[in-house]
């Protein structure tokens, strides 16, 4: 089987996010009200071969664990579709 | 004999060379290592060097961690040999995990080129065996990912094993680093990374010396490391 995996990647929470931040404090002046909280991260796709979900996952969670997020700063949060 | 300094270039470093001309200004003999090669040649110590590898992609030191020298960069570093990783090196060598932490991107989101002075906070390691703590080095950083972060227990335990080695000095800290923070050592203080460049401060020509007793530490160390 197939599946399409995306990998959401973002700085873990109490870790500063200046990307985040700086977005931030630009919104009031394009006239974004009311926004907040904004969080910078990055997002990859890719494909995996496995013999079913479960194995896809445990592939996919590996990679990102070790090569897409630092997991001493960043956390990653996997979605997976049977293709 | 002179000790023998390794300095490892991967795809995109850009400081070996001046790395090489600072340590052989203090009695080394610098060796250019391949990143794709699987042995040091037997070396006496390596260095990491600044620059880009791998173009920084995904993350600075991200895929040079998997560059195929680092495993013997690593067997070398648990063999307590002298490593430091200069600028992206320390980068490297967090990705690596062969230092605790890692580098953000600096506060405020500016890429950094300026003379940092900064305090020698310990002198037990391989890079600053030859300082003394207090002495402010003015001293060269050029980055845009220093910010070092660790959690609140590894910055615990680096100050409880005197493992943090330079600071920057206490009005400046130009990225937002934890505890001021310029580089730290490994458990053992063979194993260095700092952000800022000692060898763009090797000569009265490049506006400052103060690199040079950082130099001078890591061939000293490169040269017990020779002899056992």
């Amino acid at each position: 089987m197939r599946f399409r995996a995306r990998v959401e990647v973002q700085l873990r929470p109490g870790i500063a996010d200046p990307e985040g931040a700086t977005i931030e404090r630009a919104l009031p002046a394009l006239g974004f009200d009311g926004v907040a909280h904004v969080r910078a991260g990055r997002s990859f796709s890719f494909e995996v071969d496995a013999p079913d979900e479960g194995a896809a996952r445990t592939t996919a969670t590996q990679l990102a664990d070790r090569l897409l997020a630092n997991p001493v700063i960043e956390q990653s949060r996997l979605e997976l579709e049977a293709i | 004999m002179a000790p023998r300094i390794g300095v490892v270039v991967f795809p995109g470093s850009n400081c070996e060379h001046d790395v090489i001309q600072g340590v052989e200004a203090v009695g080394a003999e610098g060796v250019l290592l391949w990143h794709g090669d699987t042995r040091l040649d037997g070396v006496d110590a390596v260095v990491l060097p600044g620059g880009f590898a791998h173009g920084d992609y995904l993350r600075p030191g991200a895929l040079a961690r998997f560059s195929p020298v680092m495993d013997a960069v690593g067997d070398f570093a648990r063999a307590g040999g002298p490593v430091v990783g200069i600028c992206n090196g320390f980068q490297v060598l967090t990705e690596a995990g062969l230092l605790p932490g890692a580098l953000q991107k600096n506060g405020r989101l500016r890429f950094l080129c300026q003379p940092a002075r900064l305090v020698v906070a310990s002198t037990s390691s391989v890079l600053t065996c030859e300082a003394t703590v207090g002495d402010e080095l003015v001293i060269p950083i050029n980055h845009f990912s220093g910010n070092y972060t660790c959690d609140a227990a590894t910055l615990e335990r680096l100050r409880a094993e005197d493992r943090i080695v330079l600071r920057y000095a206490d009005d400046e800290n130009p990225n937002g680093s934890v505890d001021a923070i310029a580089g730290i050592a490994n458990e053992a203080g063979n194993v260095v990374g700092l952000m800022p460049h000692p060898e763009r401060a090797s000569s009265t020509l490049l506006g400052s010396e103060d690199g040079l007793v950082l130099l001078r530490s890591l061939v000293s160390s490169a040269a017990v490391s020779a002899a056992a």
